[in-house]
Formats: C-alpha cells, structure tokens, sequence
C-alpha cells in the first residue's frame, strides 16, 4: 500500500537477529539520526545502549515510595495509639516502637511496589492503547522473533527516500513505511 | 542483564543437563507455549476444571453454612479455640512462599532454570493466598464485619491494636497478595503482546490486547521493564520473609508451651518453603506431562527443585530437634509435658506421621534414582504436602489442648464442615488453576526467548559502525 496522500510517522526496519539491529543502530547515530527507537522480542540491554540511553529514573522512584511508605505506616501506628487512641496498660509506654516496626516494613515494601509498577507505567507510557508502529503488518512479530528498527518522520536527518536506501544497506528482512 | 543471563546460561549448559531442549529459538518456544492457550481447549480439561469447581461449590456451600450458623459447626472450642482454620490458613500461606522464591530470590541469584517455571509458581502463590485469605476472614466469627481490622476513621472512634501480631498479619498478607499480583502481572505484559498478536480471534485481540496496555517492546519498554522487574524481585525477597516470620509471630509472641520458641520465625520460613517447593513440584511433574513441556519444564528443573525441598526439610527437621532439646533444655515442666505430650499424648499419631512424611520421606531425595524420576520426585512432594498440613495441626491442636491446668484440658476433631472447607479450597485452589492454565501462557515466553541461542549470534560485534 502507497501511503503518499497519508502523514508518515517513520520508517521500519525489521532485522532477523538481535546483532543485526544493534549494528544499524550504530550505523544509523553514525549518519546523524537521533529520533529512533528499537522493538525486540526480550530485554536486550545493548540495544538500549546502542541507542544512547543509559540510566532508568525508576530507582529513584521507588526509593521515594520506600521513604513515603515508611513513613506512612510508623505515622498511622503513632498518631492512633499515641494521639488518637491512647491506652495506658500499667503505665507502658505508648510510643512502643519496636511492636510497630512489622506494620511500618510491611507499609515500606507495600508503597515502594505500587510505585515500582506504576513508575514503570508512567516512564513507559502505559497504558497506551494505540501507536503508529502496529499500522505495519509484520510488526506482530515483534513479540515473537524478529527485531525492529523505527526512525521517526521527525528527525531533522529523515527523507523520505535516503532514510530508506540507508535502511534498505543495513541488511533488513524488510523496509516499511509506517502511517501515522 | 540479559547477555549475563545468556553467557550464565552457555557455560552452564555445558557442564549439566540444560534447561531447555535442543533445537528451540525464539519463534519455537513462542509458539508452543502460545499454542496451549490459543488452540482448542484440550478434551481432558473439561473434566479436570469440573471436578475442581464441584469442589469450590463444596466451599460455597460450606461458607454460606458458616454464615447462617455461625463457628459452631466447627470443632472448635475451649480450650482448643484455633483448629482448622488456622491450619489450613499457615498452610496454604506457607505454599504461596515457592512462588516468590522462585521468582525473586533466584532471579537474583541469577538461576536461569528458574525461567520456566516461575510463572506457575506465581501463579500457585496467588491462588495459595487466595485460599489462605479467606481462613482468617471467616475465622473471625463475623466475617461481615472483618473490615474492622482495617484502620480507618470510624463512628466508633476505634482504632486497631498495632501491637498485636493479629493486626500484623493483615498487613503482611494484604502486602503479599498485592506484591505477589503486580509481580505477576508485570511478569505477563510482554506475554500478553504476543498473545495479542498471534490470536486470530477478535474478542481475544481485545482482551489480551487490554492486558497488554499497548506494550511493543521498545528499547525504553524494556529498560525500564528490567528495572522495575529486578527492583519488585528485590522488594519481594524480604517481604516473603517477613510474611511468614509474621505468621509465626501469631504464636510464637502468645505464651502456650508449644508456641513461645524463638526458633520459630527461621523454622517457619524454611517450612513454607519446603511446602511451597512440594507443591510446585505436585503441580509441575504432571503438567509437563499433560502439556509435553518436557523440553521446558527438563528433568534438570525437578532434579534441582527436589534439591531445594531437600535442604529447607532438612531446616524444618532441625527445628523438630531444636524444639524437642530447647522443651528441656528450659526445665520449665509445662515446655517439657508439651513435648512429651506431643510424642506419647491423644495426638501422637499425627506427630510420628509429621515425622514420617516431613522428616524421613524426604531423605529419598539423597538417591539419585529417585531424584531423577519425576514420579518418585512427585510422591515425595505428595508425603511433605501432607507432612506440613500435620506440622500445622500438631503446632495449633496439640499445643493448646493441653495448656497449664488439667482442668481445662479437651480434645479437639474437625468435623464435617471443617474438613468440607478446606477441601473446598483445594477445589478453590484447582479451579483457579485450570482457569490459569488454559487462558494464560504458564511458562514466561519472553524470558524462555532469552535462553535460546541468538539466530545471528555468530556475528561479531565490535563496537563501531559494523563491517559497511
């Protein structure tokens, strides 16, 4: 299908191993494209770092949700057997910390795994229920075994025939337009 | 990450059995394990999730007995005021631990054997502490008023007691089933694509296409993907630790001989293991069978899995010891009449089968004969499932029917509805399984993806440019 009339959203490259792709990956950053992306079948980390990209923010965010959730939890224990519900039991201290340590733990991981996955959701963009790259047919075999190379219509470097030809060197199964 | 996991995976394929046939790539593995879930439902199913249901309408049945009548209809009394339920709740939480074992603690560790069997681990935790919930709910007495456990304000002007273990495991097993959930479901996102994908049938696209949340394994998806997945690993290791040292809190902070031991928060956690394993291992033997996932599920896996239920039953077995030696190492008379009891008292069968089955059976693991045929393998797991539902029994029953004072001794005999309830969550507990099993991948398809050879692993990778 010739997609002329239609707006483009880039150019697809599909590889049949994973070297093949981090080898146009390289390729490409070397003749000056910057806005790309890469789809593999399972976490390949050089692609990642072929692509430029090193650190995830997600750390930082579940230490926050660790920190909030610690916090949340001795707070909720303090506030109710100290300041709300204070019981005096023979004149045992009402701040009993070490029997509210569990409750404060279990709090820490409970935050700092809702902020794991949803930190993940967020830095990933999810859920996002519709994207340009499934408008490419053979693009379902991304999530079984072929890897794909994407260099979006708006690089500063994209043409729409020279980006082409220089996919079409990199040794792909295939070169596809992708609609928008 | 995963090129570590990979070389892991070359070097040692070649000193022991390997973790996947020969001749699987990544299109052959995603096809024979999406195939389970996309083909036609297999004949047997039918019957196998049917029977399961009938047993989850036995717990309906006996829920709703509870509801109208009330615990009477256990046999539950002064002095033995925690029977079955606290039974079958230790147990069945205790089961759940294998899953987050397997699927954090050796993620980890880096065992990349884990890879094809975490997933149903996972899977068996969630439906385990599914089952375990419901005990201390209905355990209550007024189940409908169970959120009472909860702090939250209130016309009452109540708050919860926070220094009771009680109120500790609401936390800790809340905390389980909601980490053990999103663990799981972040683990099945780039399943879920490929389902999505492969499927032909329109109402599947949406529905695995709604799990999926738009997932298109992009180098970002990924990266952040590995990270949030070994990050939940890392959260989950000490939050399965400290749910069942919690549990054993609820006994070992009371003071009935038989409960107050400080052994018990390292013993029970080895014992949930041990269980866990069993169970995993009831499950697995099986279904590689039904499903011919020997190539995934090799002898390796159970070999490897029997090895672990052997170490942490050899744990559980030094707590026996530690509790008999400690009784009369205190020279407390009621520590020492507790052991004695147990060994010589009304429930002496049920402690010297503990022993058989948790203690002896296991030891068969050492042959290597039995280690490497999965049936034996299977009927050792069968006698430590049944083992650790004694263990429980021996630790909540014998314990409290005779406490200080003979004058209050009693005897304690599950009835009917006791025993219908815990099979019926067996029943639960199948049901979700099969259920799990024809509508889910069971085995990880994109992390089997990473422990197959590479199709252009032969190219060199130098760096720069390549060879234009």
């Amino acid at each position: 299908m010739r997609l002329e009339q239609q707006p483009l959203f880039g150019l697809m490259a599909e590889f049949g191993g994973p070297r093949r792709l981090i080898r146009a990956i390289e390729a490409a950053r070397e003749a000056g494209y910057t806005e790309m992306d890469a789809f593999t079948p399972y976490p390949v980390e050089e692609v990642w770092e072929a692509l430029g990209h090193h650190r995830s923010k997600l750390p930082a965010i579940v230490l926050v949700g660790g920190i909030l959730g610690a916090i949340l939890g001795f707070g909720l224990q303090y506030w109710t057997s100290v300041i709300a519900y204070p019981l005096n039991i023979g004149g045992r201290p009402l701040n009993s910390w070490p029997a509210f340590i569990p409750v404060t733990f279990e709090m820490t991981i409970l935050v700092a795994t809702l902020f794991t996955v949803l930190g993940m959701f967020a830095l990933n963009g999810l859920p996002q229920p519709y994207h340009p790259v499934f408008n490419v047919e053979r693009f379902a075999l991304a999530s079984r075994d072929r890897y794909f190379l994407c260099i979006g219509a708006w690089d500063p470097n994209f043409d729409r025939e020279a980006t082409a030809e220089f996919l079409q060197a990199q040794e792909p199964e295939e070169v596809s337009e992708v609609a928008s | 990450m995963s090129d570590k996991r990979r070389t892991d995976v070359s070097t040692e394929i070649l000193a022991k059995p390997p973790i996947v046939g020969p001749g699987h790539t990544a299109g052959s593995v995603t096809d024979k394990i999406s195939e389970v879930v996309l083909a036609r439902t297999p004949k047997w199913w039918f019957p196998a999730f049917g029977a399961s249901f009938l047993l989850l309408n036995l717990l309906l049945l006996a829920l709703a007995k509870l509801l109208f009548e009330g615990p009477g209809i256990w046999g539950l009394n002064i002095p033995v005021g925690w029977g079955f339920a606290i039974i079958n709740f230790v147990w069945w939480i205790g089961i759940g631990h294998a899953g987050t074992l397997i699927s954090a603690i050796l993620l980890l560790l880096r065992q990349p054997w884990r890879t094809s069997i975490n997933r149903f681990a996972e899977a068996m935790t969630l439906f385990a502490v599914a089952c375990a919930g419901i005990f201390p709910l209905i355990h209550v007495g007024r189940p409908w008023l169970a959120y009472w456990l909860l702090p939250y304000p209130n016309t009452m002007q109540l708050w919860p007691q926070f220094r009771s273990p009680l109120l500790w495991d609401v936390f800790a097993v809340s905390t389980y089933a909601t980490a053990s959930l999103l663990f799981w479901y972040v683990g099945l996102i780039p399943d879920m694509a490929t389902l999505r994908d492969r499927t032909r049938k329109r109402f599947k696209q949406i529905l695995y296409g709604f799990l999926a949340m738009g997932w298109r394994g992009s180098a970002r998806h990924w990266h952040n993907y590995e990270t949030a997945y070994l990050l939940l690993a890392g959260l989950a290791t000490p939050l399965v630790i400290s749910v069942h040292t919690i549990v054993s809190f609820d006994f070992a902070v009371g003071q009935i001989p038989g409960w107050h031991a400080t052994i018990f928060p390292p013993y029970f956690v080895a014992g949930a293991i041990f269980a866990g394993f069993a169970m995993v291992l009831t499950l697995s033997v099986p279904l590689r069978k039904v499903f011919n996932l020997e190539d995934f599920i090799t002898q390796r896996h159970i070999q490897n899995m029997a090895k672990v239920m052997l170490a942490t039953g050899l744990i559980v077995a030094y707590g026996y010891m530690v509790e008999i030696f400690m009784a009369f190492y205190s020279g407390n008379q009621y520590e020492e009449f507790m052991i004695l009891n147990r060994i010589q008292g009304p429930y002496r069968v049920q402690w010297h089968l503990l022993l058989l089955c948790n203690v002896l059976a296991p030891q068969l693991i050492w042959v290597r004969k039995v280690r490497r045929t999965p049936w034996m393998v299977w009927v050792v797991a069968m006698f430590v499932n049944v083992g650790m539902w004694l263990e429980r029994f021996v630790i909540v029953v014998t314990s409290l029917h005779r406490d200080f004072l003979p004058s209050s001794w009693g005897m304690f005999h599950g009835t009917f509805w006791d025993w219908a309830t815990f099979i019926g969550t067996i029943g639960l507990f199948l049901s979700l399984l099969f259920l799990f099993l024809r509508f889910l991948p069971m085995i990880s398809i994109f992390e089997m993806r990473t422990i197959v050879p590479e199709p252009d692993a032969h190219l060199e990778l130098d760096g720069h440019g390549g060879d234009e």
